[in-house]
């Protein structure tokens, strides 16, 4: 399949790329999930604004104990370690196992959480740390917590003429613990379940299941799954009914794997 | 082993076509695009079963089955008693048929502009009641899909023998019913068509990916009117077969016809969406099986009901009904099987008409008998070695007939079976399973019958029925030796086993030989690379041309030395008397350029020679193997993960041994994809669900374990070199071994899966229908 046909545009600066939004231009970062939409003619844009020429649209930045990762930074170059420190381990683990390398190669953290793909990495994982998604509208910046960000399948809580410009976090001291579980026959398979449970020294233990065909399940405080993983897995996927008694028993299994790695 | 590094039948050659391959030098139907070349994007079926009312087109070129009046439709009938007649039109008329059948060919000088054309056509149509299952398709009062047959099936065939009383001397009956899942073949490349009119030759040439060119030809002329020789077909390189490229496409008669129309080159290439969704076409069978078993495990009798999904149309030239009857000649399998029963159906239904997938139906029977053989076993307390070796067929008895009339020419199948126990650790499979671990060990044995020939197909009555293989021997001026054979290469390296064989009778360096292949104008007539049959076959032939033409070049050597013919041999590519050699080289520049030297009684024909051959008798070589797998269950999520793989084949004298292991593994990851991942699912209004690659899962290098192969090389007694057919045996065998092995380590559960691909829901299904999950 081949793309009904669109025009091309390539935003210099935010304030352009934020006039084309207006206009009704579709954003394409790595065009990894974008792309075969086109293709298969389920997405079918009239202009695409491709951001990756935007300034700071990719990279890391450093401010005191915040990290700033630009909406555009690949997988690959947070895989190969671009975030430093303890933070930066998690994340690099988690984008590892993201499709195969030509997908990390292009693909981006800010595309996939905008994408909002229930089954997508970042959406499971972003939602456990502390941080925001740094949205950029006419107005200017606005600050939407990670917990928050994702409403529903392909739902975020970005509005129609706001971009994500960046994802901040918070440093993780060297001690942090970190479970990350998920389900694929193979790579590059949509996960089935995937969980992801962080326990830092002084606060208390988040967890977040995912790739539910919903909105992921964010638990603010997961010291109960921590304290007992089988029990309070079935109990929390138990709240869930979920119809499908294989995808009910994975995600037990998920959250399970992840708060025992995480313990 | 010798010393000297032969380069001969038996070397382990390395493949003269991969220089070209590694290199992205390969030329497919997708590298090909001549100047003012027009691109086809086929506006499909979006439902299964409808009536066609009309196609409101767009401006542009838009061609529907009125506008394209002279192509007639393909019909691929059988003569087998009862075989019903379906016509399948090029483009839909009247009636819809499938998702996926192509109405409307959209054509314009660049693909997307195409797909914005067939985007922009409306079609009216009304819908019908769905046939999406085949169990469902002779209910009483079914839709019919062609309306004039009594009921929605193209055959039924049957053996009638009445097993009643072994109910009362077995002791050991059980029953099962079984179910693969219907797949797609996913060949790397797609199919893909160029059609050109060359008004100087007055010749259409058609440039397809085309396992079987000769054959498309003949469809080609068939259904456009043409004479044979007004059409030419070329396959350049193909990037995968396995039977998905066996077969008249209606997309190449209606790029045929369009190129002739419109005096421009025409191009269709297919892409992944509409292989996933028009031709998900293979392996979807059921079976009840009933099998009875005295005390040692030895069967009595095997009753079995078959019926095979065969989609909506009987597709040219090997029919709708090739892979279910089948199954009555090869469910027996490798076995000595004394009463059999069967009954097999080709149901007719709304989904895209079935092709033979590598194995045909191999794969399913495979499945079925070995999965009804363990639980069989498992009912009498033996283990599955046993019962196999209670059955096989002993190799004293070979030749050996079985009761459907099946000949196995040669091989020690008891062997194969032995040695492919002996090479995993049972013991420590059982001492896991006392420890609680769900870890089983499966086994499937098989026979995999190919290359056969006349005496077999003249009997389907299909559009064709293979013949004498012809191959082309000939040096040319400076004694490179061409081979030209009818039949194409699309993966099997017959560029180097061939040139092998040709090393083995001439002595000519391979890397002196130059194959021609897939282009029907170079090369003999032949019905192409299918059936396990190209080594044999060409190979066969390509040995008797080369012999032939060696013996034109001796008379002629023997002349350049001055002596007569008996005291003249050919030795390593020089004709030798005594001290005294002339090279071929030398022989074929005195033919083409000093014939002034040539002896007055030569041979007029030259250096060039077409040969004949069939293997007598024809009735097929059978190689075999037995599989072996350790698997592990996780009885948490259902997740099967392969610990060992064993394969121990007989594949007759092996050409070339690497090649060979290279059809096994390639084999055996389809096999793999069978059992465990590979399934296409439809919803009740026959609706494909799977769009990509995403939701259709095929086994990659991560899911395919280390596989270990040892061969076995009993010859084949009816083959010029003792070779046998083997390109199919690898995707025979895996999913029968793996469920074997899932089924021994879920047993300990009371849980037993049956229906394929074991996909973790299944495992997870069976487990809690066992009350253990
Ligand atoms: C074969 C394959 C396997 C994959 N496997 C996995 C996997 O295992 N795990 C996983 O998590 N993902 C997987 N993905 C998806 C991949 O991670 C994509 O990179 C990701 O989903 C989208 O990122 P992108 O940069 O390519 O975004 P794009 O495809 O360019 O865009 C995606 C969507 O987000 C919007 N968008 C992009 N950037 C912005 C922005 N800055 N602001 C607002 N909207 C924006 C676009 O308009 C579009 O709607 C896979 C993809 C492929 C092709």
């Amino acid at each position: 399949m081949k793309p009904a046909p669109f025009t091309y545009a390539r935003p210099a600066d935010w304030p352009a790329a934020l006039a084309l939004l207006a206009e009704g231009a579709r954003p394409v970062a790595g065009g990894q999930s974008l792309g075969p939409m086109l293709n298969l003619r389920l997405a079918l844009p009239e202009r695409v604004a491709d951001l990756r020429h935007l300034p700071g649209y990719a990279g890391v930045s450093m401010q005191g104990e915040t990290v700033r990762i630009g909406a555009g930074t690949t997988h690959a170059a947070i895989e190969d370690g671009v975030v430093p420190g303890r933070l930066g381990e998690i994340l690099a683990g988690v984008a590892r196992r993201i499709a195969y390398r030509p997908v990390r190669n292009r693909g981006t953290i800010g595309g996939s959480f905008a994408h909002a793909d229930p089954a997508a990495d970042w959406c499971a994982v972003l939602p456990a740390l502390p941080g925001h998604a740094i949205a950029l509208g006419p107005e200017g910046e606005r600050r939407i917590p990670l917990a928050e960000f994702v409403l529903g399948v392909f739902e975020t809580a970005l509005r129609g003429d706001e971009l994500l410009r960046a994802i901040e976090l918070s440093a993780l001291p060297p001690a942090t613990h970190f479970g990350h579980w998920k389900f694929c026959r193979k790579p590059g398979e949509f996960s089935k379940a995937t969980a992801c449970v962080l326990a830092t020294p002084g606060a208390a233990p988040t967890a977040v299941l995912a790739a539910l065909d919903a909105a992921p399940l964010v638990i603010a405080d997961a010291s109960a799954l921590l304290a007992d993983p089988t029990a309070e897995a079935a109990r929390l996927v138990a709240t869930l009914a979920l119809e499908d008694p294989w995808r009910a028993a994975l995600a037990r299994t998920a959250l399970r794997h992840a708060a025992e790695a995480a313990r | 082993m010798t010393a000297t590094i032969s380069k001969g039948v038996g070397a382990s050659l390395r493949r003269k076509e991969d220089a070209r391959f590694l290199h992205g030098r390969g030329r497919y139907v997708g590298d090909i695009r001549p100047a003012g070349t027009l691109e086809v994007a086929f506006l499909r079926s979006p439902v299964a079963h409808a009536r066609l009312l009309g196609v409101q087109k767009p401006t542009g070129l838009v061609f529907t089955a009125a506008d394209l009046p002279e192509i007639r439709p393909i019909r691929a009938n059988s003569t087998l008693p009862g075989f019903r007649a379906s016509d399948q039109p090029a483009l839909a008329v009247g009636k819809l048929r499938h998702v996926g059948e192509p109405i409307a060919a959209c054509v314009a000088p660049t693909r997307a502009e195409a797909e914005d054309l067939a985007a922009a056509c409306v079609l009216d149509y009304q819908a019908l009641p769905v046939i999406a299952d085949m169990l469902a398709a002779r209910a009483p009062g079914a839709a019919l899909i062609h309306e004039h047959w009594p009921d929605n099936a193209f055959l039924e065939t049957r053996r009638d023998e009445d097993l009643t009383d072994l109910d009362a001397v077995a002791a050991a009956k059980v029953t099962r019913r079984l179910r693969t899942a219907r797949q797609h073949m996913a060949p790397l490349e797609g199919r893909g068509v160029l059609a050109e009119w060359d008004p100087r030759l007055e010749q259409l040439v058609v440039t397809t990916a085309a396992q079987m060119p000769h054959v498309t030809k003949t469809g080609l002329a068939e259904c456009l009117g043409l004479d044979e020789g007004q059409v030419r077909v070329v396959a350049p390189d193909v990037g995968g077969g396995f039977g998905y490229k066996g077969i008249l496409l209606a997309e190449e008669l209606v790029c045929a016809a369009l190129a002739i129309r419109l005096g421009r080159p025409v191009r269709w290439l297919e892409d992944r969406l509409e292989q996933l969704t028009a031709n998900a076409n293979c392996r979807e069978h059921f079976y009840e099986v009933t099998a009875w078993a005295d005390a040692h495990g030895k069967l009595l009798g095997v009753e079995v009901d078959a019926t095979v999904d065969a989609g909506a149309y009987s597709l040219y030239p090997f029919s709708a009904c090739l892979e279910a009857a089948q199954i009555g000649s090869i469910f027996p399998g490798p076995y000595t099987l004394p009463r059999f029963r069967f009954r097999t159906v080709s149901a007719c239904t709304n989904k895209p008409p079935i092709l033979p997938y590598r194995g045909v139906a191999r794969t399913g029977v495979c499945y079925a008998m070995e999965t009804t053989l363990d639980a069989l076993a498992r009912q009498l307390g033996i283990s599955a070695q046993a019962i196999r070796a209670a059955n096989l067929v002993p190799p004293e008895a070979m030749p050996y007939r079985n009761l459907v009339g099946k000949v196995f020419d040669s091989g020690d199948y008891p062997e194969a079976l032995r040695r492919a126990v002996a090479a995993v650790d049972v013991a420590a499979v059982r001492a896991r399973q006392a420890a609680g671990e769900a870890v089983g060990f499966g086994l499937s044995v098989f026979c995999e019958q190919g290359a056969h020939g006349t005496s077999v197909y003249h009997g389907w009555g299909i559009p064709f029925v293979p013949g004498f293989e012809q191959a082309q021997a000939r040096f040319t001026p400076d004694g490179v030796l061409e081979l030209r054979v009818g039949l194409h290469s699309h993966g099997q390296g017959l560029e180097t086993t061939l040139a092998q064989v040709a090393h083995e009778i001439l002595g000519v360096d391979p890397a002196r030989v130059r194959l021609v292949h897939g282009d029907t104008a170079l090369t003999p007539y032949s019905t192409g690379t299918w059936g396990s049959r190209a080594m044999v076959m060409a190979g066969g032939a390509v040995a008797e041309a080369c012999r032939q033409l060696g013996e034109r070049a001796l008379a002629i050597g023997a002349a350049l030395l001055q002596t007569d013919r008996a005291s003249v041999r050919l030795v390593a590519g020089q004709v030798v008397a005594g001290d005294a050699a002339v090279s071929l080289d030398q022989v074929a520049r005195t033919w083409f350029r000093s014939p002034q030297n040539l002896p007055a009684n030569v041979d007029r024909g030259g250096l060039e020679v077409t040969a004949g051959y069939r293997p007598d008798p024809d009735t097929g070589t059978h190689s075999y193997a037995a599989h072996a797998v350790v698997a592990k269950v996780c009885t948490e999520t259902g997740m099967v993960t392969l610990e060992q793989y064993v394969i121990v084949e007989d594949g007759g004298v092996l050409v070339n041994p690497m090649i060979v292991d290279g059809q096994v593994l390639g084999g055996v990851a389809q096999g793999i994809g069978t059992a465990l991942y590979e399934e296409m699912p439809f919803d009740s209004e026959a609706q494909p669900l799977a769009g990509t690659l995403a939701d259709y899962l095929l086994p990659g290098a991560t899911e395919v374990p280390d596989i270990r192969i040892e061969h076995m090389e009993t010859p084949s007694p009816w083959t010029r070199f003792g070779q046998k057919g083997l390109g199919e045996s690898g995707a025979i065998g895996p999913p029968g071994a793996i469920v074997n092995a899932i089924n021994d380590a879920l047993a300990p559960l009371g849980a037993e899966l049956l229906d394929l691909p074991a996909t973790p829901a299944r495992v997870l299904a069976a487990l809690a229908k066992a009350g253990r999950a």
